[in-house]
């Protein structure tokens, strides 16, 4: 168990320098002073070792001891961690609110999974049974959503089963199987311990074909992410960040979803939790809080907490992961997490480079993108992880470090425009300086399940509104008056699209989510409607004259008029619109 | 161990600007009181910012001026710095550190409590709700204020901020019940703070006002302590004694100021414009103490006040603050320039929590939609004005004239009222209606066909 390993030689807020009487390695955690704080080494120099801090260090004294039992910094996984809510270092925030009232306060010890509960084990190996790591040996019903598979550690050797508890009713620390390692037997439980800095192991990535669909019009379908896929979200503040991150965490079609707030506001992470425990999944009628992990170190939680709550977040994914779930990590948001890095690096007085940022700011940022991906499990699953992560550019300026470094690690690119966000359009991803390179893999999905004409009407309206952007430089100089009148259209057409199918209000209770069949409906409407109308301005009809058609009209309203359960009355709008321009000619 | 808290140790090893380093003590925690005690027995006080075996380094809250290095004694006290609290601040005026400056003994304290505080567990956190009505028409329906909320002001120098913040301490009180408000003046001139006192004297409020002035001539450090005073009586009144706590912090960017000088001195590596990397978590210390907790009754809403350097909404200091509180509230110098009070910009302004407190059950059904086509037309007029000034406005099309005589009308009659105007929130939404009822019905694309039926004016 833990030993004195030394003592405290100075202190400078979050990093604590400690001569070392025992010998220590990188990443063991230590407990610091009479309250034990908890800490990690990050640096080791002769027989001073530096640490950083999870916890406030006021009061600590030179001379007082630290403590370690020579392990790193780790998580526990099983049973227990869906609809919880965990601080940076896992420590679970509701229990902590039980023992310690309203604040959080120092030196507190709770282990993250609940030791009394009980829950429902059902073994599917029996006994002689050879297993490898990350077989899985049995399962738990965890929540309505999730079927929680027991794994054998992955950092364990095959052997064979020499026992395994039958069905029943068990605590996460009794012993539920022993396995026969060569004979060494290697008693397992509901959790295991997994070191938060080091990937999980995994066979092999395979490529991601599948989207993940959010039910953001913008999102599916001008800029999709595929399930595996990494995706940045960076915007100034007040474009809405947030907004789109619990807009996916609800909606997406994911089958966990780990929820990191990290260095951001207290009362959002409230909203977040008080909204998931009333809010109904749309596809499976249960709560959201039933696939959803938590995850908060806010912004006035210790800064060290803070850089460690992203990887807990991705472990925690990791290990859902490895049961072949489809986990979509949200982490809100990696620039704090970057900061954090930063004032860590300046206490330990480490050489700075761009605006103050540590050396090692692009190998952190791609050892953590890294660990998305789809992949073959060791226990030969198939699982993904989507990284969503939003980024907080100071002055929304994207030339800053931590976007352009992000940049070179993701795929798909949701630049949120502080103009956009001021006219109150939402979300407010810019359809010009974003992009995605997921849409070539998840073409042949849109083809079987929805349309095989969605890669075609995608580029069609992107070169729409790559012109209107034309156009609207010309028109901030001489007017829109001088424009033909097919140019004209291309306006028409973008502030149409814009209005109608872009735009989307989270908090409208129809609008809020859009199906991709419905999605697709809307688009080929407003397509139809662009090409039928080009055809009558050829023949010399004016734009006032089709804006004066009903079709335009039902147009800007389709998106709240035509409910889920009633997709067939759209469908026959957006076929009749053909016909119904044609009117005109009488 | 109580003998080391006695002990004094007399000899500095350096003095620079407002920090000493002091050598061969015992026992000094990070982060806690020192006494400083000089030969004539005046005492000051000062904090740990880093201690090592056998040495310290100390930051004087006071101010270093006449300090020697033999002259002093020191004293570590073992423990950080604490504010004893209690209900007799009402009413009363303090300086930076706690110290009563209006003549007047030094209330009985209640109860002790730390200056830093400590995170609100987020499981234990209560979302925002009830929405402060200000009776100011452009906050009101377009950037609702909520309990619980910190909503900053983004302004110049120049710029009335003082009046509308004024303005809504004297409007917000109508919900009556235990409403109180805190006050911290970090490096304000003296004219401001009495422009304050003067306001709430005024409107009958001092009783229910605890001020914290740290005035422009005072040390720069004492200035990073006022908030975190303010704040400690805030959460006190609040969730001990649960009160509704308004707390205006004003000027946010002198508090910033202070913290880069103190970080200069200390010879850290500086992150943007020699701002500290911490200003972001320093920051969020402060704004993070608003709030409301489940279970109790109080609630701590912030209006931190800030002057944008250079007018410069990108500037670390504005940009971070806006990254922490939920939303802003914008003030600009062209509407001032025209001559509208107050010149709140609406298009950069934004509340964050508005959009669960407002609508149906909780202030009017038509506020949201009503609210979003304001901001959408609005921005729109902006459009138009910006071809009109290349093109002329002979250029435009009848439909943009509309545009242009809404936007004059919403600037004028809507977020123009007086200094003592204050509308009822159904009075600004019926001001609201009207003036979007200028454009024609199909433009109003963000509210629903039964709303526009039920609402829309018909012209005449």
């Amino acid at each position: 168990m833990a030993e004195i390993i030394g003592k405290i030689v100075r202190i400078n807020g979050p990093v604590v320098q400690i001569r070392c009487d025992k010998s220590i390695k990188m990443l063991d955690m230590v407990e610091i002073g009479e309250e034990k704080l908890v800490g990690e080494v990050v640096r080791l120099k002769e027989n001073i070792a530096h640490a950083q801090v999870y916890e406030d260090t006021t009061s600590l004294k030179a001379g007082d001891p630290v403590y370690s039992d020579h392990m790193p910094l780790s998580l526990e996984l099983g049973p227990g961690l869906i609809g919880n809510i965990f601080d940076g270092i896992q420590r679970p925030l509701e229990m902590i609110k039980k023992q310690e009232g309203d604040f959080i306060s120092r030196g507190l010890h709770v282990q993250a999974l609940d030791r009394d509960k009980k829950w429902h084990f059902v073994p599917l190996k029996k006994t002689g049974d050879r297993v490898n790591a990350g077989s899985i040996i049995g399962e738990v019903q965890e929540s309505s959503l999730i079927k929680h598979k027991i794994m054998v550690p992955p950092n364990l050797s095959s052997g064979i089963l020499n026992s395994i508890a039958d069905e029943g009713d068990y605590t996460v620390d009794d012993i539920i199987a022993e396995l026969d390692i060569d004979g060494q037997i290697q008693p397992l439980r509901m959790f295991h311990k997994w070191a938060v800095r080091k990937p999980r192991p995994y066979k092999q990535k395979i490529p991601a074909d599948k989207p993940l669909i959010t039910g953001q019009r913008v999102i599916d379908t001008l800029f999709p992410v595929a399930k595996g896929g990494c995706v940045a979200v960076p915007g100034g503040f007040g474009t809405g960040k947030t907004v789109v991150q619990h807009q996916l965490a609800k909606w997406s079609d994911a089958d966990v979803v780990v929820f990191v707030g990290c260095g951001e506001r207290g009362n959002e992470m409230t909203d977040v939790l008080a909204n998931f425990t009333k809010l109904i999944d749309p596809r499976t009628g249960k709560l959201l809080l039933e696939r959803t992990v938590f995850v908060a170190n806010t912004s006035n939680m210790p800064v060290a907490a803070r850089e460690a709550s992203i990887y807990t977040g991705i472990t925690i994914a990791e290990y859902f992961r490895d049961m072949g779930y489809d986990v979509a990590l949200m982490a809100d948001s990696t620039s704090r997490w970057a900061e954090a890095l930063r004032e860590l690096s300046g206490r330990m007085e480490e050489i700075p480079l761009e605006e103050g940022f540590p050396a090692y700011l692009p190998v952190r940022l791609a050892e953590f993108y890294e660990r998305a991906g789809k992949v073959v499990t060791p226990g030969e699953q198939n699982g993904s992880i989507t990284v969503i992560a939003s980024v907080s550019p100071p002055g929304g300026d994207f030339s800053e470090p931590v976007t352009s470094h992000t940049k070179r690690f993701i795929r798909c690119f949701w630049a949120l425009d502080r103009d956009l966000a001021y006219s109150r359009h939402y979300p407010a991803i810019s359809w010009i300086d974003s992009y995605s390179e997921y849409v070539d893999d998840v073409k042949l999905w849109w083809d079987v399940h929805i349309d095989g004409k969605w890669p075609e009407y995608r580029y069609a309206i992107l070169d729409l509104l790559q012109k209107e952007q034309r156009l609207q430089q010309i028109v901030k100089l001489i007017g829109a008056d001088v424009l033909p009148n097919t140019q004209k259209l291309i306006l028409e057409t973008c502030s149409l699209f814009k209005n109608a199918f872009l735009q989307q209000s989270a908090f409208d209770e129809v609008d809020t989510y859009c199906s991709p069949k419905k999605q697709f409906l809307m688009f080929k409407a407003i397509i139809m409607f662009h090409r039928k109308s080009e055809e009558l301005i050829k023949e010399g009809f004016e734009i006032v004259e089709i804006r004066e058609n009903p079709v335009y009209h039902n147009l800007v309203r389709m998106k709240t008029r035509y409910k889920e359960d009633n997709l067939e009355q759209l469908e026959k709008f957006v076929n009749s619109i053909e016909e119904q321009l044609q009117q005109l000619k009488k | 161990m109580n003998m080391n808290k006695l002990r004094q140790y007399t000899g500095l090893e350096e003095i620079v600007g407002q920090l000493f380093v002091i050598r061969n003590i015992h026992n000094a925690g990070y982060n806690e009181i020192v006494e400083i005690t000089e030969e004539n027995g005046n005492i000051r006080i000062g904090l740990t910012l880093e201690v090592g075996e056998g040495y310290a380094v100390v930051q004087v809250l006071g101010g270093t001026s006449g300090m020697s290095l033999k002259n002093c004694r020191v004293r570590f006290k073992g423990k950080p710095l604490e504010f004893g609290v209690s209900l007799d601040m009402l009413g009363r005026i303090f300086d930076g550190l706690g110290n009563p400056i209006d003549g007047l003994p030094a209330p009985v304290a209640e109860e002790t409590m730390n200056v830093n505080g400590m995170a609100i567990n987020p499981s234990a956190r209560d979302y925002p709700e009830n929405i402060i009505e200000t009776g100011i028409s452009a906050i009101d329906v377009m950037n609702t204020l909520v309990r619980g909320q910190k909503l900053p002001f983004f302004s110049g120098s120049g710029l009335p901020h003082d009046l509308v913040a004024a303005q809504i301490v004297r409007q917000a009180r109508a919900e009556g019940e235990g409403f109180c408000v805190v006050f911290a003046g970090m490096g304000v001139k003296y004219d401001t703070a009495r422009f304050f006192i003067k306001s709430f004297e005024e409107t009958g409020v001092l009783d229910n006002v605890i001020m914290f002035l740290s005035l422009a001539d005072s040390p720069s450090l004492s200035r990073l302590m006022t908030p975190r005073f303010a704040l400690t009586a805030a959460e006190f009144l609040a969730f001990k004694k649960d009160m509704h706590v308004l707390v205006v912090l004003t000027d946010m960017s002198n508090y910033c100021e202070a913290l880069r000088e103190l970080s200069t001195m200390r010879g850290e590596i500086p992150a943007r414009k020699g701002y500290p990397g911490y200003l972001y978590s320093d920051l969020a210390s402060i704004y993070e103490r608003a709030g409301r907790i489940k279970n109790k009754k109080g609630s701590i809403t912030q209006i931190p006040i800030l002057t944008m350097p250079n007018d410069d909404i990108t500037h670390p200091i504005p940009d971070l603050t806006g990254y922490i509180t939920e939303g802003q509230i914008v003030i600009d110098r062209e509407l001032h320039a025209k001559g509208i009070y107050p010149p709140i910009s609406v298009l950069p302004s934004l509340s964050r929590l508005m959009k669960d407190n407002i609508g149906l059950n909780k202030t009017r059904d038509d506020h949201p939609a009503l609210a979003s086509q304001l901001f959408a037309s609005y921005a729109k007029t902006k459009d138009i004005q910006a071809i009109a000034s290349i093109v002329g406005e002979e250029e435009l099309s009848s439909l943009d004239h509309l545009y242009l005589n809404f936007g004059q009308v919403f600037e004028t009659k809507f977020v123009n009222q007086g200094y003592n105007e204050r509308r009822t929130l159904e009075e600004s939404l019926e001001k609201g209606w009207d003036i979007i009822s200028i454009l024609p019905e199909e433009e109003l694309v963000r509210i629903s066909e039964e709303q526009i039926k039920k609402h829309y004016r018909e012209k005449r």
